[in-house]
C-alpha cells in the first residue's frame, strides 16, 4: 500500500480572541494520497481556509495550532524550523489562493513573481527559471506566454491571473497542492474552463490535490474523496460518488437538496434553515442541532466521529440510514 | 449593553481621550503652558521689557548664577542681562498669540471660503480650489518668508503671513465635509423649499465641519508657532521691541560658539516641549475623531 | 502616456503663468514697484535713468509684457549689491544648495526607510517605539534650534566638525562640490542632517504605516506559501509597495527640502542660494529676491511636474490609466 501523502491528525486550531479562544478547525483528520484529489466543502466560516492555512503553517496572529499532527510524507510540519518550512513552501506543497486580484503583487511584474519562486527552490539560472516559467505558462493555456510573463498582474483578467497562480503552484512539480476556492471570484465560464484544465493538468500526474470549496457540484466532478466541513469539524467524510449518492449527514443532505439542479421542475429548492452559528460561543452539543431536521435529544451531547464502513466517516448521532433518506428532504 | 445611557458626543469624547496617559499628559502640559503665557506679568520674576530692571552688570550670566544685587538668574542672561526665564515667558506668550491668531483668523476666512465653495459648485467652486490647490503646492515657510520680504518685520505682518499659507488647509477640508452634508437628502429638501442658505449653512452644515477643523487647527497652531520662529530666527519675523522664543534663540545664535549656550538653549526646549505637546494632543484627537467621521 | 505627458506640461506652464501674474500685480500692489526694483542710494538722475531702462514709465500692460519677456529670456534684473545680474548670481549659487538638498535626501531616504520599516514590522517592540518617539520629536523641533543643537554638540562642546561653511571643494564637470574632499563632506555632514531631520521623521511615518498596510495583504502572505525568504519579502515584495507612497512624498518634499535649506544655510553658513535670499532681504537686494521668487515658482512647477512623471512609471497601474485617458 502507497503511503499517503498528507496525513492530518485531529488537528485543532484556535484564534485567541479578546472575546476567548475561537476554535476554527476541531479535531479535523484525513489523508490524501498521492494523485488523489480531497474536496474540502461547506459554508463560509466553517474553517476551510484555516484548515488550508493551518497545514502551510502559515496562520496569521492570534491563530495558532494548538494540537494534532501534519504530516507531509511522514514529516511533522507543526515540528519543523522556519527554514525547514521556507523550503518546503512552493517547492513541496503549494497554495492557491482564493482571491486572484489580491494574490500576485501589484507592483512586479509576472515573470519576477515566477522567477522568484523557481530561484528560492532551485539552483538554476536566471534563463532556465525563465524558460521553466514560459513552459509553466504554456501548460495553463495562457496563449504567447514568453509575452504574457513581461506584463503585471493588473493587465491580466482574473481568470488569467488564476491561472498564472495556478502554472505557479504547478511549476515545481509538489507533492501536494492545496487549493482554496480558486474559482470563487470567478465568472462562471471561466470558472468551468479552469476546473476542464485542472482535471487534464492532473490526469498524469501523481501529486495530492486538496481542493477547498462552497460549491458541491465542483466537487462532483474533480474530487475522489470529500470531507464536508461544519463548524470547524468534518461531519461527513467518503468517496464522492457514494457520500453524494447516499448522504449521512444531515447537512450534506441540506447542501445537496439546495442545489438548484437537483430538484425537480415546480419543486421548490430547499435550503438550510438558520445561519451558520458563532464558533464563540458554541455550548454544549452538536453545532448543527439548531438547524436539523433530524435532531432529537441525544444531540445535546457532540457526536463522535465513526466509521460506517467502505472508507466513510460521520459525526451525527441520527446518521441518515440507507433507503431511508428521503424523509429528511421531505418538506 | 443596552443599559448604558445615550452618552453626550462630548462626554464620549473625553471618556476617549483620557484613556491614553500621554495624551492626558500632553494634554496637561498644554495647559500649563497657556497659563504659564496668560499670566507671564504674575510669573516671571522679572520684567524683561523694564530697561529699571535690567541690570547690564549682569550681562551672559550662565545658569544659576547670583546678580550683582542678589538677584537670582536660574536660567542665566543674556548679553544685556536680561533674566532669560522672565524673557522667555514673555516669549512664549508672544509666540502663542500670534499663532492662535493667525489659525483663528485662518479657520473663519478658509471655513467662509469652504462653505462658499461646496454651497455655490461650478465655477466659484474650481476658482477656490484650484487656489488652494496652487497655494497647498507652495512650502508655508518659504511662501510666508517672501510675503515678509516685501511687506518688511512687524507683529501684525507676521499674521497676516501666517493667515495666508494656512486658510487653504481649512477651506480644503470644510468643502469635502461640507459636500458630504450638502448631498443629504434634508439639507436638498430644504434648498428646494428655499429655506435660507445661511440657516441651513450654519445650523447643519457647519456643526459637521467641526471634528476635522478642530483635528486641523490643533496641528496648525504647532505649525504657526514653528513658521513665526522660523521666521523671526531668520530676521523677518516678530521685531527685536517684542522677541517671541524664535528671536530670543535667533539673539544667542551669536553667543553659542563662545560657548554661551543657554542664551539659544533654554527657549529651544521650551519651543520643543510645546511644539511636542500640541503634536500629541493633536495626534490623540484626530485619533479619536476619525473613526466617527467615518462612520 | 505622451498625451498624459503632454497635458500634464501644459497644466504646468499655465501655473507658471498664473503665478508669474500674481508677482507681477503682487510687486504693484503690495508695493511701488520703483521702491521694489530702484536702488534708493542712487542719485536721481540715475533713477529716472534706470526707471527709463526698466520701462517702469510705461503703461502697466507693456511692462507685464516685458516682464514675461524678462522671465522668456532670463533676464530677471541686476543686483543692487553684487551689480551681477540677479539670475546668474542665483545660478551659481545653486550647485551648493542642490548638493545639500540631495545629501538631506540621500539621509532622509536610507535612515528613514529602513527604520519606518523595523517599526512597521515589529510595532510592539522597544526599539519601535524609540523610533517612533524619536519621530515625534523629530517632527516637532524646529529645524533652525536642531541646527543650533548640533553646532553646539558636534563644533562647541565636542570639536569633531566645523561649525560652518563649505570647506574644501572641488570641481565635477566644472561646478564645485564639497562633498569629494573629506574637509568638504566634515562641513557637509551637519548641515545635510539639519535639513534631513525632519525628513526622516516623516520617511519614518510613512515607511511605517506603509509596512504595517501591506504586511496584511494577501500578496505578501502568498510570497510565504511560496517560500520565499523573508529577505526577499521584506526588501522586494514590501518595499516596492510603500516605495510609492514615500517616493510621492518625498518628491513632493523636494520643494520644502529647499524651502528649508534657507533655514540650514543660514544656520551653517552654507553658501546657497538661501543664505543668498536672507542676505539680500537683509540687504534690501530686491531685484535677486524677485529673481529667487521667479525661479523658485519655476522649480517647484518643475518638481510637481517631475514628481508625477515619476510616480506614474513606478506604480503601473496609473501608468495604464494615465495612457489610457
Ligand atoms: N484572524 C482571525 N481572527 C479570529 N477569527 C478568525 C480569523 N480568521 C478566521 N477566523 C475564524 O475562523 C473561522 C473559519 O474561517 P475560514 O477558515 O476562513 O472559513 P472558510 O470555511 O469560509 O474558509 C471563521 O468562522 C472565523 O470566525
Ligand atoms: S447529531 Fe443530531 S443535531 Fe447533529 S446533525 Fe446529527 S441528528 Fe442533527
Ligand atoms: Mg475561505
Amino acid at each position: 500500500m502507497t503511503a499517503p501523502v498528507l496525513s492530518v491528525r485531529d488537528l485543532v486550531t484556535e484564534f485567541d480572541t479578546r472575546a476567548g479562544a475561537l476554535r476554527a478547525v476541531n479535531n479535523v483528520c484525513f489523508d490524501v494520497m498521492p494523485g488523489e484529489v480531497l474536496g474540502i466543502v461547506g459554508e463560509s466560516g466553517s474553517g476551510k481556509t484555516i484548515t488550508g492555512f493551518s497545514i502551510m503553517q502559515l496562520l496569521d496572529k492570534p491563530g495558532k495550532v494548538k494540537s494534532g499532527e501534519i504530516l507531509l510524507n511522514g514529516k511533522d510540519l507543526g515540528r519543523l524550523g522556519d527554514t525547514e518550512l521556507r523550503q518546503l513552501r512552493g517547492d513541496r506543497i503549494a497554495m492557491i489562493f482564493q482571491d486572484p486580484m489580491m494574490t500576485l503583487n501589484p507592483v512586479l511584474r509576472i515573470d519576477t513573481q515566477m522567477i522568484e519562486t523557481i530561484l528560492a527552490h532551485r539552483k538554476v539560472s536566471h534563463a532556465e527559471a525563465r524558460q521553466l516559467a514560459e513552459d509553466a505558462l504554456a501548460q495553463v493555456g495562457i496563449p504567447s506566454p514568453a509575452e504574457r510573463l513581461k506584463t503585471y498582474p493588473h493587465e491580466m483578467s482574473g481568470g488569467m491571473r488564476q491561472r498564472v497562480v495556478i502554472a505557479i503552484a504547478l511549476m515545481l512539480e509538489p507533492d501536494l497542492i492545496i487549493a482554496d476556492e480558486p474559482t470563487t471570484a470567478l465568472d462562471v465560464t471561466i470558472q468551468s474552463q479552469i476546473l476542464f484544465e485542472m482535471q487534464r493538468l492532473l490526469s498524469n500526474r501523481n501529486m495530492g490535490l486538496i481542493w477547498i470549496t462552497h460549491d458541491l457540484t465542483v466537487v462532483a466532478g474533480l474530487a475522489h474523496k470529500v470531507a464536508v466541513m461544519y463548524a470547524g469539524r468534518i461531519v461527513e467524510f467518503g468517496p464522492v460518488s457514494d457520500l453524494l449518492d447516499r448522504p449521512a449527514h444531515p447537512y450534506t443532505r441540506g447542501l445537496i437538496d439546495s442545489i438548484p439542479s437537483n430538484a425537480s421542475h415546480g419543486k421548490r429548492l430547499t435550503q438550510i434553515p438558520g445561519m451558520t452559528p458563532n464558533l464563540l460561543n458554541l455550548g454544549k452539543g452538536c453545532p448543527f442541532r439548531p438547524r436539523c431536521p433530524r435532531a432529537s435529544d441525544i444531540c445535546a451531547s457532540d457526536p463522535e466521529t465513526s466509521s460506517t464502513g467502505d472508507g466513510r466517516t460521520v459525526r451525527c448521532h441520527n446518521p441518515i440510514e440507507e433507503g431511508l433518506d428521503d424523509t429528511a428532504s421531505a418538506t | 449593553m443596552s443599559a448604558i445611557p445615550v452618552e453626550s458626543p462630548f462626554r464620549r469624547f473625553v471618556e476617549d481621550f483620557v484613556r491614553s496617559p500621554t495624551a492626558v499628559i500632553a494634554a496637561i502640559g498644554v495647559l500649563g503652558i497657556a497659563c504659564v503665557a496668560i499670566f507671564a506679568a504674575q510669573i516671571a520674576p522679572q520684567n524683561p521689557y523694564d530697561l529699571a530692571e535690567i541690570n547690564i552688570m549682569d550681562g551672559s550670566l550662565p545658569p544659576g548664577s547670583v546678580g550683582f544685587d542678589g538677584f537670582h538668574y536660574w536660567l542665566g542672561t543674556d548679553e544685556q542681562g536680561r533674566d532669560m526665564l522672565s524673557a522667555m515667558i514673555y516669549g512664549l506668550r508672544i509666540s502663542l498669540s500670534v499663532s492662535l491668531i493667525a489659525v483663528g483668523s485662518a479657520v473663519a476666512i478658509g471655513m467662509s471660503l469652504g462653505m462658499l465653495a461646496a454651497w455655490s459648485g461650478g465655477r466659484v467652486e474650481a476658482f477656490i480650489m484650484r487656489a488652494v490647490d496652487i497655494q497647498l503646492s507652495f512650502p508655508a515657510l518659504l511662501v510666508a518668508l517672501l510675503l515678509l520680504a516685501i511687506l518688511g518685520k512687524g507683529i501684525d505682518k507676521v499674521i497676516i503671513a501666517l493667515v495666508l499659507v494656512q486658510w487653504a488647509y481649512f477651506a480644503r477640508t470644510v468643502r469635502g465635509a461640507a459636500l458630504v452634508e450638502i448631498r443629504k437628502d434634508y439639507v436638498m429638501a430644504a434648498r428646494c423649499l428655499a429655506l435660507q442658505p445661511m440657516r441651513i449653512l450654519f445650523g447643519h452644515v457647519l456643526p459637521n465641519c467641526l471634528p476635522p477643523v478642530i483635528v486641523i487647527a490643533t496641528v496648525q497652531v504647532a505649525n504657526a508657532i514653528a513658521i513665526e520662529a522660523s521666521l523671526s530666527f531668520l530676521g523677518v519675523g516678530v521685531p527685536i521691541t517684542e522677541p517671541s522664543l524664535g528671536l530670543l534663540i535667533s539673539n544667542g545664535f551669536g553667543y553659542l560658539l563662545s560657548g554661551r549656550y543657554w542664551i539659544s538653549f533654554y527657549p529651544g526646549v521650551v519651543l520643543l516641549v510645546t511644539l511636542v505637546c500640541i503634536n500629541v494632543v493633536g495626534d490623540h484627537v484626530r485619533d479619536i475623531l476619525n473613526p466617527r467621521m467615518q462612520k | 502616456m505622451l498625451a498624459y505627458l503632454i497635458r500634464r506640461f501644459g497644466q504646468s506652464l499655465l501655473v507658471m503663468a498664473v503665478m508669474a501674474t500674481i508677482v507681477f500685480f503682487g510687486l504693484y500692489m503690495v508695493g511701488n514697484p520703483v521702491d521694489l526694483l530702484i536702488n534708493p542710494e542712487d542719485d536721481l538722475a540715475a533713477q529716472e535713468a534706470a526707471i527709463r531702462r526698466l520701462g517702469l514709465d510705461q503703461p502697466i500692460y507693456i511692462q507685464f509684457l516685458q516682464f514675461l519677456k524678462g522671465i522668456a529670456t532670463g533676464n530677471l534684473g541686476v543686483s543692487f549689491v553684487h551689480n551681477t545680474p540677479a539670475l546668474e548670481l542665483i545660478l551659481s549659487r545653486l550647485p551648493a544648495t542642490l548638493e545639500l538638498a540631495f545629501f538631506a535626501m540621500l539621509l532622509a531616504i536610507l535612515l528613514g526607510i529602513p527604520l519606518g520599516m523595523i517599526a512597521g514590522l515589529y510595532p510592539s517592540s522597544p526599539g519601535s517605539r524609540v523610533i517612533m518617539g524619536g519621530s515625534i520629536i523629530g517632527f516637532s523641533t524646529p529645524n533652525f534650534w536642531q541646527g543650533l543643537m548640533l553646532i553646539m554638540l558636534f563644533a562647541v562642546f565636542w570639536r569633531v566638525l566645523p561649525s560652518g561653511g563649505r570647506g574644501q571643494t572641488t570641481d565635477l564637470f566644472g561646478i564645485p562640490v564639497s562633498f569629494l574632499t573629506l574637509d568638504g563632506l566634515k562641513h557637509l555632514i551637519l548641515p545635510a542632517l539639519n535639513l534631513a531631520i525632519f525628513k526622516i521623521a516623516l520617511v519614518i511615518r510613512l515607511s511605517r504605516a506603509g509596512t504595517s498596510e501591506v504586511s496584511l495583504q494577501d500578496y505578501v502572505k502568498y510570497a510565504r506559501a511560496r517560500g520565499l525568504s523573508e529577505k526577499r519579502i521584506v526588501g522586494v515584495h514590501i518595499l516596492k509597495n510603500i516605495l510609492i507612497p514615500v517616493v510621492t512624498v518625498l518628491g513632493l518634499e523636494l520643494g520644502n527640502v529647499i524651502a528649508f535649506a534657507v533655514v540650514t544655510e543660514t544656520v551653517f553658513a552654507w553658501p546657497g542660494i538661501g543664505k543668498l535670499l536672507i542676505d539680500s532681504i537683509g540687504l534690501l537686494d530686491r531685484p535677486v529676491v524677485v529673481a529667487y521668487m521667479m525661479l523658485t515658482v519655476f522649480m517647484f512647477v518643475m518638481i510637481n511636474f517631475f514628481v508625477d512623471m515619476a510616480y506614474s512609471m513606478l506604480d503601473p497601474r496609473i501608468r495604464i490609466k494615465a495612457g489610457k485617458s
